[in-house]
């Protein structure tokens, strides 16, 4: 009986988890139509009710209303699992993450960790996706999304162990609880930065939207897809962005914690600013080529979250005054910057050698034939 | 309730095992493969094992498959035989039934299983992992770094030989 109970309680929760999340994905549509909007000095929707703030309702019908095809090539089973393990893995991470001291669906021990495993799962429905289309460009863009979703793991997990590291736990209540004196920001300002960065890419926001560009691989393991079938990905999309968004406020940001106000307004103030931050980034950075893509991740960003990792224990093992950790982040944050400056002048910096070059020869042939 | 669970979990693991071998299409054979180790996560769970059952669904279930998938996606297929037969199953036997017996003589050996939840057994484990059993954890990490190294030093091989076109005289 009382396992019945238990199910019954469950099954209201993950309703409850459901329909928030789907108020929240109506709320980013429209955030980020009018944040770009705003951004690229026009309106946004305007037309659809006061401030446009129907149109994720009208997008959502458009949507569900479109014909879903099916491509004759097609592996069906393939074709139709995708969808759903992408969109299973968004909402599955959604069990532990807390919006407030008390207000989650299961509070789990592991929960970092939990999050951390079933997000990878979800990569394996882009690349189905890509494979059951049976179209070059859907292959290409799976094929894309494995290379570079399991490259920005690497630094997303490492970072998320540093945290666990100075909390002690991979409990997030316990890590929030852990921040209340000062928020990992301030003592891991190189941490946050790699997170936002990989995160951005992990949810294959703009900058890092190589696996399914339009201009490159029409849409990658996408491009098959519409309809309902695609909204689902839409779906998953906005959830894991907000998800995203949710980690670094309750890893970095101090999560619900703040004077005043309840913790779930804390919560939904410091996540929505970060998503504020994400949208910006899409609306300022061109996308970057998937061979840079690659190796950023792997020259900048592992090295650096290993760096992280190491600091982190460094510090908790002689247990050293916090400031020492922040000015060891910002050390390493300086070195990359200034190597990635190196790196992005070193063409001007040539033609510059060059035209130093050519006028001190010039200098030399002038003052041979004055002579 | 705890049967009914790991009947479930058993044919999970064992439909997909079985899978893997039957089926003829490489991709699904990953996706069968799939199956199995989440179902082996699945029993890991039942054991109170949390941390191992997130370690499988992270490990395999998400990077090794993917690893598998993105590998067969870049060979074409079509290329190979189809080979249904091969000269070394009575070594592949051999070896089945070797590792049978000896898992089957660890778990009969072992200590009575978890049956109830475990509380510190994150630390527990971290702790008997990085002191009592540090040198087996080191040289399992010598083994990952050999098989990377023998994987590059296969590739370059192989991208060499294909690098100059020169025909190559048939033998015999």
């Amino acid at each position: 009986m009382s396992f019945l109970i238990n199910l019954a309680w469950s099954a209201l929760g993950l309703a409850i988890m459901f329909a928030v999340l789907s108020l929240v994905v109506l709320s980013l549509v429209w955030l980020e139509r009018k944040a770009l909007g705003r951004l690229q000095l026009r309106f946004g929707p305007t037309r659809t009710g006061k401030f446009g703030l129907l149109q994720p309702v009208a997008d959502a019908v458009k949507l569900i209303l479109k014909e879903d095809i099916v491509p004759n090539d097609s592996e069906k089973a393939i074709f139709w699992v995708a969808p759903v393990i992408v969109v299973v893995s968004a909402f599955v991470i959604w069990v532990t993450i807390p919006g407030g001291e008390n207000v989650v669906i299961k509070h789990l021990p592991l929960g970092l960790f939990y999050i951390v495993a079933f997000a990878v799962v979800g990569i394996l429905g882009l690349v189905l996706a890509g494979w059951g289309s049976a179209n070059k460009y859907g292959i290409m863009g799976g094929l894309r999304s494995a290379a570079q979703l399991i490259s920005y793991e690497i630094p997303v997990v490492l970072v998320a162990a540093a945290v666990a590291i100075l909390a002690q736990s991979l409990d997030l209540r316990e890590i929030v609880a852990a921040q209340s004196s000062y928020p990992y920001m301030v003592v891991l300002p190189l941490g946050l930065v790699i997170f936002f960065i990989a995160g951005l890419a992990e949810v294959g926001r703009t900058p890092f939207d190589i696996y399914h560009a339009e201009s490159e691989v029409v849409g990658g393991p996408f491009v098959e897809y519409s309809g309902a079938h695609w909204s689902v990905f839409f779906l998953a999309e906005y959830i894991n962005t907000f998800a995203i968004a949710a980690l670094t406020a309750l890893l970095f940001l101090g999560g619900w914690g703040g004077p005043g106000l309840p913790d779930v307004v804390w919560f939904l103030f410091k996540t929505y600013a970060v998503i504020l931050v994400v949208f910006w980034v899409r609306g300022t950075f061109p996308r970057l080529r998937i061979d840079q893509l690659m190796a950023f991740a792997w020259k900048v960003m592992v090295p650096l979250s290993f760096y992280t990792v190491i600091i982190a224990a460094v510090y908790r093992f002689y247990a050293l005054p916090w400031w020492t950790l922040t000015i060891l982040s910002l050390v390493g944050l300086g070195v990359a910057g200034w190597i990635i400056y190196r790196r992005m002048s070193a063409p001007a910096r040539r033609v510059a050698d060059i035209q130093r070059r050519l006028a001190a020869r010039r200098e030399t042939i002038a003052s041979s034939s004055s002579t | 309730m705890q049967l009914a669970l790991f009947v479930i979990v058993t044919i999970l693991t064992l439909g997909g095992a079985l899978g893997v071998v039957a089926t003829r299409n490489v991709v699904h054979a990953a996706l069968f493969l799939l199956l199995s180790l989440l179902g082996a996560a699945g029993v890991y769970l039942l054991l109170f094992a949390e941390f191992l059952a997130l370690v499988q669904v992270l490990i395999y279930g998400g990077a090794v498959i993917i690893v598998v998938l993105f590998a067969v996606m870049l060979t074409r297929s079509s290329e190979y035989p189809r080979i249904t037969d091969n000269r070394q199953w009575p070594l592949a036997l051999i070896t089945a039934a070797a590792l049978s017996v000896i898992l089957g003589a660890a778990f009969w050996l072992a200590p009575d299983l978890a049956t109830e939840p475990q509380a510190p057994a994150f630390t527990g484990l971290a702790a008997s992992l990085f002191t009592k059993w540090a040198l087996p954890f080191e040289i399992a990490s010598l083994v990952l770094l050999v098989a990377l190294i023998g994987a590059i030093i296969i590739a370059r091989v192989q991208s060499s030989t294909t690098a100059d076109n020169s025909p190559v005289e048939p033998e015999g």
